[in-house]
């Protein structure tokens, strides 16, 4: 991930002992006198050692100081199951965050997205919790080859990748691919769902899911980790109770199952929701 | 014997102000507290005021501190206003934090108090991280971070001596060793209780002083601060000290043995400071100027506070995002 930054910025970029408390709290104690600094916590599931310095110092400093101070703050983190690491290195740690005002949460699913979103959360003068998928690593994509305003994408901007009139498909990272593999299977099958990828949690595009549930009155949320106190069962509530009358069928979360992520193969792929599966719960949306 | 000290005694006649404020506000805050005028929790520092204050001498504009909930003297000490200090902790509009942060989080970045923080341990990477930012910009500034004997045992605390140290950073760490961490006397948690031993673990000077001698400990600082402003790195100080109140609240702080408090009344550092200036020729009169000039200040600053309305309770949305 960060390869060559020290050849290239010098005593900009650091190595660090082993100390996700410190990492954290030091850049934020730098955030608030002048850098802008970017910390790699490598695994998300780290995110728990340094959970202290994320949502009591990074998340609250603007506010307890009342508003003397910022955070311009942006950490890295490598999310999610797939890939064979085992209970303590593949969750998605987002969800952890959802409940803690004051932390912005970026959850980019492609190479321009993971680019033009990255350079937007470091320009971003609130702290930043930036969520690559590890199973998306093997991506490829374009980036500018030097830097460019024109690739930066804003946070709290949906992006539509199939465009449906059946079900709104909402899914973002390794769960947007799955997605638009099962809108493959179910053209075959005359039905077209339209797949939104939020790439933000925080702030959340919901004017891009309310458009597209306008036209097609049904809702799947396809989240990627255990289904409850997140933002799909937050999404499907936030629709449920205020668009109420957009809705021919029940708002519907598909995610992973409520247990710990295991590792061997057959177990770890059968707790993820595949494209099979995401295909059965739109067949049910639209059967109902 | 002359009425017309020298400029060293004129400076500690304003520390010794300072130092009298201190006490004040924190007898202040107190009474307060009992009364109902204050609400949730305080953390009062009447005996520690001496560290603050000795300490904070030794800096210079554009120098940082962080501290904790007992951190009232850290932040006036830096120069904090009384009366905005005290709107904080009545939950006034015009307290620092306009009401956000209360009692425990006294902030002031005007004058360089970096914050106040409720979570034991949590600010000390925070002022590694500003030495961090010193260093790269090249400001010269240099980070303090005050906290507890009990904060010593905290993951934090180790991990940013560590990388404060490698990276070689211009922070100083103090640590107001007040004998306890909340109830529980430093003995109990505590494995080794002469806490500067760990300095050399991260190859770092540690050097423990008196914290009721305003003038020693403002030595240690400013060899400390030196160091740190001439690129060779932190250090540890251990101030040793005694909390007069108990640890919050009403606490009656009854777990203390006989004879101990009495004992360190009598070490008291605004008294120390006295005898000291007083065997140097200053006037009684002068010594009473000085305890009235505070008195009065820290009146008018309680009676504006206490005038001042309460937030707005819309402004709660405000501070919560930049450019929301
Ligand atoms: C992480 C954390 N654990 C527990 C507490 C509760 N607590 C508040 S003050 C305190 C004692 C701290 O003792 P010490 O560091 O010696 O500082 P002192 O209060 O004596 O100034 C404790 C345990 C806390 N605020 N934060
Ligand atoms: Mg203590």
């Amino acid at each position: 991930m960060t390869e060559g930054l020290q050849a290239r910025f010098g005593k900009r970029v650091r190595d660090t002992p082993i100390a996700e408390q410190a990492i954290v709290g030091m850049a934020v104690g730098a955030a608030i006198q002048g850098l802008r600094p970017v910390a790699e916590i490598m695994f998300a599931d780290f995110a728990g050692v340094c959970f202290d310095q994320i949502v009591n110092s990074a998340a609250k400093y603007r506010f307890t100081s009342g508003g003397q101070t910022s955070v311009p703050l942006t950490i890295c983190m490598a999310n999610g199951s797939g890939a064979g690491f085992g209970p303590q290195h593949s969750q998605m740690g987002e969800n952890w965050f959802l409940n803690i005002p004051g932390l912005k949460i970026v959850t980019p699913g492609t190479v321009e997205d993971h680019y033009g979103l990255l350079r937007s959360s470091i320009r971003d003068d609130n702290p930043v919790l930036f969520f690559t998928h590890k199973n998306l690593f093997a991506l490829k994509g374009r980036v500018p080859a030097e830097p460019s305003d024109e690739a930066l994408i804003v946070l709290g901007q949906a992006s539509v990748v199939t465009v449906g009139s059946a079900v709104t498909v909402v899914a973002n990272q390794q769960m947007r691919h799955r997605a638009v593999e099962a809108a493959q299977l179910l053209t075959e099958e005359g039905i077209d769902i339209e797949v939104i990828d939020p790439r933000t949690l925080v702030p959340f595009d919901m004017d891009t899911v309310i458009t597209s549930l306008s036209k097609t009155s049904r809702l799947l949320v396809v989240q990627e980790g255990p289904p409850d106190g997140g933002w799909g069962a937050t999404l499907v509530s936030r629709v449920a109770s205020q668009h109420f009358e957009l809705l021919d069928a029940p708002p519907t979360l598909l995610a992973s199952d409520n247990i710990s992520v295991p590792f061997a193969a057959s177990m770890e792929l059968a707790s993820i929701p595949d494209a099979a599966r995401i295909a059965t719960a739109v067949r049910q949306l639209v059967a109902y | 014997m002359t009425d017309e000290p020298d400029r060293d005694t004129e400076l500690l006649l304003d520390l010794l102000q300072r130092m009298r404020e201190i006490r004040l506000f924190e007898d202040t805050v107190k009474e307060w507290f009992s009364s109902g005028l204050v609400r949730g929790s305080t953390h009062l520092g009447q005996g520690q005021e001496a560290v603050s204050v000795g300490v904070t001498a030794a800096l210079q504009h554009g120098d940082t501190t962080t501290c904790t909930y007992r951190g009232h003297a850290t932040v006036l000490a830096q120069g904090a206003p009384l009366d905005k200090s005290f709107g904080e902790i009545l939950g006034k509009a015009e307290g620092l934090c306009g009401g956000k942060g209360g009692s425990m989080h006294l902030t002031d970045f005007s004058v360089g108090a970096l914050g106040s923080f409720a979570i034991v341990g949590a600010h000390l990477p925070i002022s590694a991280g500003a030495a961090w930012a010193a260093q790269l910009l090249g400001t010269r500034a240099v980070s303090v971070s005050f906290f507890g004997d009990g904060a010593a045992n905290i993951g934090t605390f180790h991990e940013t001596l560590n990388m404060a140290s490698v990276w070689s950073l211009p922070v100083v760490f103090i640590i107001e060793n007040n004998l306890y961490g909340e109830y529980s006397p430093i003995a109990v948690t505590t494995a080794n209780t002469v806490l500067i031993d760990r300095a050399p673990g991260y190859a770092m000077p540690g050097v423990r002083v008196d914290g009721n001698d305003l003038m020693a400990i403002r030595e240690v600082a400013m060899t400390a601060v030196e160091r740190a402003r001439g690129g060779e790195g932190p250090t540890l100080i251990e101030a040793m000290t005694y909390r007069q109140s108990g640890h919050s609240r009403a606490d009656p702080a009854t777990y203390r043995p006989e004879g101990e408090l009495d004992a360190w009344l009598a070490r008291d550092p605004i008294l120390l400071l006295e005898q000291r200036l007083a065997e140097g020729g200053v006037s009684e009169t002068r010594l009473a100027d000085v305890a009235r000039a505070a008195a009065e200040n820290v009146r008018s600053a309680a009676d504006r506070a206490l005038s001042w309305p309460e937030p707005d309770p819309t402004s709660r949305f405000d501070d919560m995002w930049v450019n929301a």
